[in-house]
C-alpha cells in the first residue's frame, strides 16, 4: 500500500512536471529560460520570444464577437511556470521524504539531485535541449539569501561566538589555502602534461581553485542535520561553511579581476590591492551586516503596533542587507550572515513571542523551499550536452586535489588550534570536519558566472564543478553517516535542561572563576568579558525595549499570565491527586508573605525599629502591599509545573537571576578595567553579601556580639526560617557558623587597613552607582525605598553606640557596604575604588563621621 | 633552566606531588609562585584571610564556600601540597596519558570533580544536600530580586528532580546522576592547568 502511495505521488509529480515542461516546449521553443522565483530579466526575455513564436494565445486585437472565455497563457506564463516549478520541486522533496528506507542511506540532498537528473532527462527528451537551468543571478538573488538568513538567524549564538576564532581561522585561512593549493597544483599538473592541451593560464587555474573551494552551507546543513554530530563539531563545520562562502566569493572576485587585467599587468601594487580589497570586502560586508542588525533591532523596538507584519520586517531588511552589500560590492553573504547572527538576540527579546515563531517558521519554509529547488536544479542543469566538455585528467585531478588539500588544511589548522584549546578537537572530529567539506550550489553558481570571453574553458570548469558537487554531495553524503558511526564520533547529546543542571552549571562557572582567581591567572578571554559589559551597558539600552531589558518585569508578567492560565489546570490536578500539597503550600506561602510584609514594614520605620511590635496585625497592609502580583501565585505555578508541558518559567527565573560568573561573561582580570568591567549592580550585590556574611561569622565567633538588629533591613534566606514576629533575633543563634574563617582582625592588620582607608578616602571616584537591588524590598515595593535619608540617619544613630561599645569595629552590617571593602583593600587599590563606587549620594556626608569613629 | 630546577628543589616532596596531581614542573613552579605571593607573611601556609585578600573572590557569590573547600575541617591553614591538590581537581583530563590499571584514581577524575562541587553544597558533611543547604547556595547565587517564595519553590523542585529515594535530600549518588548528561570534564577544567 505504502508503495502504491509513493508511486502515485511520483506519477503526480511527473504529471505536474510534464505539464510545465510541455507548456514550455509548446510555447517557448528552445529559448533558455532560467528558473526563476520572481525574476524580471528573464521574464521579459521569455515573454518577448514567446510572443514571437506564438500561434494562439493572445487574442487578436480585432474581435468579431464577444468571447466567453479566452486562452490567456501568455499573461500568466512566467509566474505560472515559476509556481509549477516550485510545486514540482517540493513534490520531489515529498517523494524523497516518503521513502524512509532510501533517505536513511542516501541523504535527501543527494536524492533531490538524482530526481533532478530524471526531470532534466524528461526535459531533454521533450526539448532536445536544456530549457531550464540554474541561472546564477536567480540563485544568488532569490534562492540563496533566505537560506543564509535562516541559517544565521537560527545559529546557536553562544556556541558560534565561543568558537568564532576557530571558525574564522578555518574559513579564512583554510579557504585561501584550498584556493591557492588546488589552483597551483592543477596548474602544475597541467604544465606537467597531465591534461593535454587546454587554454587555461595560471590565473585561470587560481580562479577555478577559488570557486571550487567554497564549502557549501546548503549541502553541509542538509547532510549534517541528518547525522547529529556533537555540537562543537557541527558549529565548526557549519560556521565555517557559512563564512567560507563569503570568503570564496571575495577571492573569486579578486582573481576574476586579475584574470581580466591579464597576467602582464599584474604587479606588486595590484597584488597588494587585491589583498586589501579582500579584507575590505570581507570585513566591510560583515560590518554592513552588523549595521543592518542594529537597524533591525531598533526597528523591532517600535513595531509592536503592527505585529502582523513584524516578522516581515526582518525578512525584508535582511534581504536588503544582502542587496546593499551586493550594491556596494561588499560580501553579501557575510553581510546577511552577520545581520542574522547579531540581531537574533535582540529581536527575539523585542518581538512578541508569536512574531518570533512566525519569523522562525517563515524563514524555515523559505530556506527549505529554496534549498530543495537548488538541489533539484543542480540535477536538472547537468542534463545538458552543451556544458559537457570532458577532460579526464582535469576532472579527476580536481576531485583528488580538492579532497586531499581539504584534509591537509583541516588537519594542519586544527593542530594549530589544538595547541591552545581547552577541549582539543579530536582526530575523529577533524576527520569528519575534513570529510564534511561538501561543495555545492555556490561553487556551481560561481562557475556559471564565469565569463566565456575571458575564460575559454568555462564549460570544462562548469562541468568539473558539477562533478565535484555530485561527488561530494552524493558520495560523501552517503558515506558520511556510516563513517560517523564507524569512527564513533561523539553524537549530539540531547539533554533536557533540568534545574539541577542549570544551577550546577552556574555553580561550576563560579568555582572555575574562583579557581582562576586563586591561581592568579587570566581567565579565558578578554573580549567576551568586555563585550558583555559593553552590551549590558549600551547595546541593550539601544537595541532592546525597556521592558524587555528589565529583568523582572517580563518574568513576573509571564508568571502572572501563566498562573492565570494554569489556575484551572492546577485545581483540577490537585483535586484529582487529592494531595494536601496545595493547602500546605498555600499556608506556608501566605505565612512567608505575611512575614515579608512585616519585614518591609520594619524597613519602612527603621528609626524606632527596636520598639516596634512586629505583630502582623498592626501593619497597614494596603499601604504596604503594592506588589500587583501576589507571591502566592508563584507558588501555585511552581507546584503545578510538574504537570505543565514545559517548565520554562523556573528555568527562566534561574537564567535571569543566577549571578553571572565572570567565567561566562567577563573572565579576565585586568587591572585597568577592573572597576568598570563588571555589571556593577550585580558585582556590588555579591560583594556586599560576601562581606556581610564574613563579618557576621567573624563577629559572632570572635566577639560574641549580636549583629545589630538593623539586619532586619536585609532579610536573608534564613529569615525564612525565623519565627514570625522576630526577624532580627535568629541571626544571633545561627549566624553562618559554618563559614567561620576566623578573620583574625589582629590589630596590626586592622590598623593597616585604617591607614589605608584614611589615605585613600579622599579620592573617591564620582561614579556613585546606586544599587537598589541590594535591598530586596526595594524592588518589590518601590514606595519603600524613598526615604533614604531616613534610613541612613536611623542607621547611624542606631549603629553608633555599638561601635563605641566595641571600641574598634565600625563594621555594622549597614555600614558595611562602605567599610567592608577596606579589609579587602590592603593589597589592592582597585578593590577600594570598586567598593567606593557603591556609595550612595548621601555617602560623602556620612563617611567622615565614620572615619573619626574608626580612628 | 637552572632556576627552574632550583625552585623545584626548594619544594619538599615535589616528585610525589607531581605524581599525585599530574602537574608538570612548570605548573608546580607557577603555582608555587602564586602560593608564595598569596602567603604574604611567609609562613609557608595559607590562612583563610590570605584567600580573602584576593579581591575577585569577594565578587564571587560562593567564594566563601570555595575558600572553605581548601581547609579540611578543623584546620585553619593549608600548605602547598594541599593547595596544589585542590587545584589539581581542575586539571583537564588528558586522554593520551597512558592509564596504569592499578594506579589510584586521579584527582581530576570526573567523580572527584563532582565531589568537590558536592562538598560546596554539603556544608555539614553528612553526605547529603539538605533543602536548607541548597537554599543557602541558591540564595547566594540568585539575585536579590528573587523572592524567598520563589527561591524555596526552586529549591523544592531542584530536590524533586534529583531526589530518587524520596528522602528530600540529595545524596552524592543522586547528585552524580542528576548531572550525568553534563560534560564535567569540560565544565570543571581550567585551560591553563593543562
Amino acid at each position: 500500500l505504502a508503495f502504491s502511495i509513493h508511486f502515485a505521488l511520483l506519477l503526480a509529480l511527473i504529471i505536474v512536471f510534464s505539464t510545465s515542461c510541455k507548456a514550455v516546449t509548446l510555447e517557448v521553443g528552445s529559448v533558455e529560460v532560467g528558473y526563476n522565483d520572481s525574476s524580471k530579466s528573464s521574464a521579459t526575455e521569455d515573454t518577448s520570444t514567446s510572443i514571437n513564436g506564438s500561434t494562439d494565445g493572445h487574442a487578436p486585437s480585432v474581435i468579431s464577437t464577444l468571447p466567453i472565455v479566452t486562452w490567456k497563457w501568455h499573461h500568466i506564463e512566467t509566474p505560472y511556470l515559476v509556481a509549477l516549478w516550485i510545486l514540482t520541486c517540493w513534490l520531489c522533496k515529498l517523494v524523497c521524504e516518503l521513502n524512509h528506507n532510501v533517505t536513511s542511506v542516501i541523504p535527501e540532498s543527494g536524492l533531490l539531485i538524482i530526481l533532478g537528473f530524471i526531470l532534466g532527462g524528461i526535459i531533454w527528451g521533450a526539448d532536445k535541449a536544456q530549457t531550464f537551468k540554474l541561472i546564477p543571478t536567480n540563485f544568488f538573488y532569490y534562492l540563496l539569501p533566505q537560506i543564509i538568513l535562516d541559517a544565521s538567524y537560527c545559529m546557536p549564538n553562544k556556541l558560534f561566538f565561543s568558537n568564532l576564532g576557530a571558525i574564522l581561522i578555518h574559513a579564512i585561512i583554510g579557504t585561501c589555502w584550498n584556493a591557492a593549493t588546488v589552483g597551483t597544483a592543477l596548474w602544475a599538473c597541467y604544465e606537467g602534461g597531465a591534461m593535454g592541451t587546454l587554454n587555461i593560464g595560471p590565473l585561470q587555474f587560481l580562479l577555478f581553485g577559488a570557486l571550487i573551494s567554497a564549502v557549501d552551507p546548503v549541502a553541509v546543513i542538509a547532510v549534517f542535520e541528518e547525522v547529529h554530530v556533537n555540537e562543537v563539531l557541527y558549529i565548526l563545520v557549519f560556521g565555517e561553511s557559512l563564512l567560507n562562502d563569503g570568503v570564496t566569493v571575495v577571492l573569486y572576485n579578486v582573481f576574476d579581476a586579475f584574470v581580466s587585467l591579464g597576467g602582464l599587468k599584474i604587479n606588486a601594487a595590484e597584488i597588494v590591492k587585491g589583498i586589501v580589497s579582500f579584507f575590505v570586502v570581507a570585513f566591510g560586508g560583515s560590518f554592513l551586516g552588523v549595521v543592518f542588525a542594529i537597524l533591525i533591532s531598533m526597528l523591532t523596538r517600535v513595531t509592536k503596533n503592527v505585529q502582523v507584519i513584524e516578522a516581515g520586517f526582518i525578512v525584508v531588511l535582511g534581504y536588503l542587507s544582502y542587496l546593499t552589500a551586493e550594491m556596494l560590492s561588499l560580501s553579501a553573504i557575510l553581510s546577511i550572515t552577520f545581520c542574522g547572527v547579531c540581531c537574533q538576540k535582540y529581536i527575539n527579546a523585542n518581538m512578541d513571542e508569536k512574531s518570533v515563531t512566525t519569523l522562525r517558521y517563515t524563514l524555515k519554509v523559505m530556506a527549505n523551499g529554496s534549498e530543495t529547488m537548488i538541489f533539484v536544479f543542480l540535477g536538472v542543469s547537468a542534463i545538458d550536452k552543451n556544458i559537457w566538455v570532458w577532460n579526464t585528467g582535469f576532472i579527476l585531478l580536481t576531485i583528488f586535489f580538492v579532497v586531499v588539500f581539504r584534509f591537509i588544511g583541516v588537519f594542519f589548522l586544527n593542530w594549530v588550534l589544538n595547541q591552545s584549546r581547552l577541549i582539543p578537537i579530536d582526530i575523529t572530529d577533524q576527520f569528519v570536519m575534513a570529510y564534511g567539506g561538501l561543495r555545492g550550489a555556490v561553487a556551481y553558481g560561481l562557475a556559471a558566472l564565469l565569463d566565456e570571453k575571458k575564460i575559454p574553458e568555462k564549460n570544462l570548469m562548469l562541468g568539473t564543478t558539477l562533478i565535484v558537487v555530485y561527488f561530494t554531495v552524493i558520495l560523501q553524503g552517503i558515506t558520511m553517516k556510516p563513517l560517523v558511526q564507524w569512527l564513533k564520533v561523539k553524537k549530539a547529546t540531547h539533554s533536557d535542561l533540568t534545574l539541577n543542571g542549570k544551577m550546577n552549571n552556574r555553580a561550576f562557572e563560579h568555582i572555575l572563576t574562583a579557581m582562576e582567581d586563586i591561581c592568579g591567572r587570566m581567565g579565558d578571554n578578554w573580549w567576551t568579558r568586555h563585550w558583555s559589559y559593553f552590551e549590558d551597558k549600551y547595546v541593550c539600552r539601544l537595541l532592546m525595549k525597556s521592558d524587555a531589558r528589565k529583568h523582572k518585569d517580563p518574568i513576573f508578567g509571564a508568571f502572572h499570565k501563566l498562573n492565570l492560565e494554569d489556575a484551572t489546570k492546577y485545581v483540577i490536578e490537585g483535586e484529582r491527586k487529592g494531595s494536601l500539597a496545595f493547602i500546605r503550600n498555600y499556608d506556608s506561602a501566605s505565612v512567608d508573605f505575611k512575614k515579608k510584609l512585616a519585614l518591609e514594614y520594619a524597613d519602612f520605620i527603621t528609626a524606632d525599629v527596636s520598639e516596634y511590635d512586629f505583630g502582623i496585625d498592626n501593619v497597614p497592609v494596603t499601604s504596604v502591599m503594592k506588589n500587583p502580583i501576589p507571591s502566592v501565585s508563584l507558588d501555585i505555578h511552581e507546584q503545578d509545573r510538574k504537570s505543565m508541558p514545559d517548565d520554562l518559567s523556573a528555568h527562566h527565573l534561574l537564567d535571569q537571576h543566577l549571578y553571572k560568573s565572570r567565567r561566562n561573561n567577563c573572565p579576565t582580570y585586568s587591572r585597568s578595567h577592573y572597576n568598570t568591567s563588571e555589571n556593577p549592580d550585580e558585582m556590588q550585590e555579591i560583594f556586599q553579601r560576601t562581606m556581610r556574611s564574613r563579618l557576621e561569622s567573624f563577629k559572632s565567633a570572635k566577639m560574641g556580639v549580636n549583629p545589630a538588629k538593623k539586619l532586619s533591613k536585609y532579610p536573608k534566606k534564613d529569615s525564612a526560617h525565623k519565627p514570625n514576629g522576630k526577624p532580627a533575633d535568629p541571626h544571633r543563634t545561627h549566624p553562618y557558623g559554618d563559614e567561620d574563617f576566623g578573620f583574625s582582625a589582629d590589630s596590626a592588620s586592622s590598623s593597616e587597613i585604617a591607614d589605608h582607608f584614611h589615605g585613600r578616602s579622599t579620592n573617591t571616584p564620582g561614579a556613585g552607582v546606586d544599587n537598589p537591588a541590594f535591598i530586596p524590598e526595594m524592588d518589590i515595593s518601590p514606595p519603600m525605598r524613598n526615604p533614604p535619608w531616613q534610613t541612613e540617619t536611623g542607621n547611624k544613630t542606631a549603629v553608633a553606640p555599638s561601635q563605641r561599645a566595641q571600641g574598634r569595629l565600625p563594621w555594622m552590617p549597614t555600614n558595611l557596604r562602605h567599610l567592608a571593602p577596606l579589609r579587602m583593600s590592603t593589597h589592592s587599590t582597585d578593590a577600594f575604588v570598586m567598593a567606593d563606587a557603591s556609595l550612595d549620594e548621601e555617602a560623602p556626608e556620612k563617611k567622615p563621621g565614620t572615619h573619626h569613629t574608626r580612628l | 633552566m637552572g632556576s627552574t630546577n632550583s625552585t623545584l628543589l626548594k619544594i619538599p616532596n615535589v616528585e610525589v606531588l607531581m605524581q599525585e596531581t599530574g602537574f608538570s614542573p612548570a605548573h608546580i613552579i607557577r603555582l608555587h609562585d602564586r602560593f608564595k605571593a598569596l602567603d604574604k607573611e611567609g609562613r609557608g601556609h595559607l590562612c583563610p584571610h590570605d584567600f580573602g585578600a584576593i579581591k575577585e573572590l569577594a565578587m564571587n557569590p560562593i567564594g566563601d564556600r570555595i575558600i572553605g573547600a581548601f581547609f579540611s575541617p578543623g584546620k585553619e591553614t593549608v600548605d602547598f601540597h594541599t593547595f596544589v591538590k585542590i587545584l589539581a581537581h581542575f586539571r583537564p583530563v588528558d586522554k593520551d596519558r597512558p592509564k596504569e590499571p592499578n594506579s589510584p584514581e586521579p584527582i581530576n577524575s570526573r567523580s572527584n570533580k563532582l565531589k568537590f562541587a558536592f562538598q560546596l553544597y554539603d556544608q555539614d558533611k553528612d553526605g547529603k544536600i539538605s533543602r536548607d543547604e541548597l537554599l543557602q547556595v541558591l540564595r547566594a547565587m540568585l539575585g536579590m530580586q528573587v523572592t524567598d517564595e520563589q527561591l524555596e519553590s526552586i529549591a523544592d523542585r531542584t530536590i524533586q528532580e534529583a531526589d530518587l529515594d524520596r528522602d528530600d535530600t540529595i545524596s552524592f549518588e543522586e547528585f552524580r546522576k542528576s548531572l550525568e548528561k553534563i560534560n564535567i570534564d569540560h565544565k570543571m577544567s581550567i585551560r591553563f592547568l593543562r
